[in-house]
């Protein structure tokens, strides 16, 4: 019966941080872009006149899409038109099952490995369960009987068929160095380090495979500059033409959660997963009260800086907009004192004192923070790259695609095989 | 990638090594926008947007805003009725109706005076035209809002009292 507990919490804790990080995202890429284009971005959408610095628009835009219209093309074919919005938000949930994001945490005494499903052919899966995505792309693009949707669609399938192949004979050479298709062994095997001092991470052992994987998932998860499914200056919105209300929400929430699982799947194969290096897990263990207290006192800091750049804002825009907006400041400056309190009461109660008990729970949370910091860097990073670069053509793509980056893996994949012998 | 058949500069520019492999200058677009965003992140202030209805753009004294009819020291229209500015006037927007004035020193004055706001260019012709200084363009208003097309055609006793806010 345990099991069955740690299962459902551990894919609580999926579905909880990929939901999460999908308004984070929302937020970070109409925030991030407006910064990147000297604009100021959403900042209107308030609850009782906090702001939260355009945190609450995200929430804003789902209500509304839930209560808009759901307007349906008459030619429709009813279930697959009904079945595509569907299959991209369960594909990216389901590949997160094979992800470790620690290494175990011990609860009431027993050992529960942070992983939902450990299988031993974890890689194969995501790459089976991961291009399943592009059906509802293709089905959102057949069913909607628009021309510009059903070119999207075309599109879909063109670029998966130019992405997919370089991105296995990346993850190929992967296997090869660490000889597993088990995603725990992968992650695991990125804590050790080479020649003493370099951390084993799949991006020094396989730099060319890192570039190729990054592209890839790039094309898989639609974003520019490979979203020609969408194209929105070409073929309108492409295959979200039709779709309006909850269904395009879906589409919507489904791009942020393939980011979520494109910037978790780089992390565990060439960003060492949850490993934090020359940090191995004894070492956490061995010194996780003077780690504790360090945290704290950085979170302290942290806040304290914070809650000054809001004290700074209380004295100059004072009665600046005329309306609870003004209370903002007082509010954040507020807020960030009482984290920094908590944190300075966190060391009233000596965390160096800790026990072998509670070293082990704060190495296996510094493993999850590490991961979940990880991924959220490279969420950004796929938003920054869109609000950088313009699109590829869809010549170009599969050009790219199979003049390129297929003898590129082909010949990482032989020269890993070599030196892999020869070592 | 051959563009045989294409016009010239269709994308036929020979790349260098370094620009061909994208990879580099992907890296140098990724610092620009960083720039940007780092430098937008800590000076908000400085950013050229201007929250509109809360703060609004300063115009100089010579922008030509809504207009407005001047008045005598008496209070009645300075206008004449000449017809000059709604000749003179491109898009054809004034329409004056003149009458006859009681006072023998004053020739006419005007029954009703319509301006269509939605064709007027703004240009300030009627201004120069004018003889008698009586419509001037010097308001300032340009939030010009109404819900229905036939508030946008003002009147004379709108004009005369032309001094609110931009809704009609």
């Amino acid at each position: 019966m345990t099991i069955v507990f740690d299962t459902l919490a551990k894919i609580l804790f999926f579905f909880v941080m990929i939901m999460g990080l999908v308004v984070v995202l929302i937020w970070m890429e109409r925030k991030g872009s407006a910064f990147i284009q000297d604009r100021t971005g959403p900042n209107r959408a308030a609850i009782g006149g906090v702001r939260l610095a355009g945190l609450v628009h995200p929430v804003a835009d789902v209500l509304k899409l839930l209560f808009k219209e759901d307007v349906t093309p008459a030619n429709r074919h009813q279930a697959l038109y009904n079945l595509a919005p569907w299959i991209g938000m369960t594909v990216a949930m389901s590949t997160y099952l094979v992800i470790p994001f620690g290494d175990f945490i011990t609860v009431a005494g027993r050992q529960v490995p942070l992983v939902v499903a450990d299988l031993s052919v974890g890689l194969l899966y995501i790459l089976a369960i991961s291009s399943l995505a592009t059906y509802g792309t293709v089905m959102a693009g057949w069913a909607a009987s628009n021309k510009f949707s059903f070119l999207g669609g075309i599109r879909a399938t063109s670029q998966m068929i130019s992405y997919e192949i370089s991105m296995g004979l990346a993850l190929m050479g992967l296997v090869l160095v660490f000889s597993s298709l088990r995603l725990t062994d992968i992650a695991a095997g990125q804590g050790d380090l080479i020649w003493g001092f370099l951390p084993k991470w799949g991006v020094v052992v396989q730099p060319v495979g890192f570039i190729l994987f990054i592209v890839a998932v790039f094309a898989e998860t639609n974003r520019n500059p490979f979203d020609m499914p969408e194209g929105e200056s070409e073929i309108v919105a492409g295959v979200h033409l039709e779709y309006s209300s909850m269904k395009f929400a879906l589409f919507f929430m489904a791009e942020y959660a393939h980011m979520v699982v494109g910037a978790a799947l780089i992390t565990t194969f060439y960003f060492g997963g949850y490993q934090i290096p020359w940090l191995p897990r004894p070492l956490i263990e061995a010194h996780a009260g003077l780690i504790l207290t360090l945290e704290l006192i950085g979170l302290g800091a942290v806040a304290v800086m914070i809650a000054m750049l809001f004290f700074r804002r209380v004295s100059k825009e004072k009665g600046k907009f005329g309306d609870a907006r003004d209370r903002e400041p007082v509010l954040g400056a507020g807020l960030w004192v009482l984290v920094a309190v908590a944190a300075v009461a966190g060391l009233g109660l000596k965390p160096w004192t800790i026990g072998p008990v509670g070293a082990e729970m704060v190495a296996s949370l510094l493993q999850i923070l590490t991961f979940v910091a990880k991924v959220v860097f490279f969420a950004w990073l796929f938003i920054w790259v869109r609000w950088t670069l313009p699109r590829f053509r869809y010549d170009q793509l599969m050009y790219l695609g199979w003049k390129v980056w297929l003898p590129l893996g082909l010949a990482n994949l032989v020269v890993t095989a070599v030196v892999m012998a020869i070592v | 990638m051959s563009f045989e058949g294409l016009p010239k500069g269709s994308g036929d520019k020979k790349k260098s090594f370094r620009e061909s492999i994208y990879l580099w200058e992907i890296v140098r677009g990724l610092g620009v926008t960083a720039r940007h965003l780092v430098r937008n992140i800590l000076h908000t202030d400085d950013m050229p947007t201007m929250q509109y209805p809360e703060q609004k753009r300063v115009y100089g004294d010579r922008f030509r805003g809504r207009h407005r009819l001047m008045k005598r020291e008496d209070g009645s229209p300075r206008c004449v009725a000449c017809q000059m500015c709604s000749t003179y006037c491109p898009a054809d927007c004034i329409e004056i109706i003149g009458a006859e004035h009681p006072d023998p020193k004053i020739e006419k004055y005007p029954l009703t005076f319509d301006i269509d706001l939605l064709r007027c260019v703004y240009c300030g012709l009627c201004e120069e035209a004018c003889p008698c200084d009586a419509i001037r363009l010097d308001t300032g208003i340009y939030e010009i809002a109404a819900d229905h097309r036939d508030k946008f055609v003002v009147d004379k006793d709108f004009l005369l009292n032309n001094d609110t806010d931009g809704t009609l």
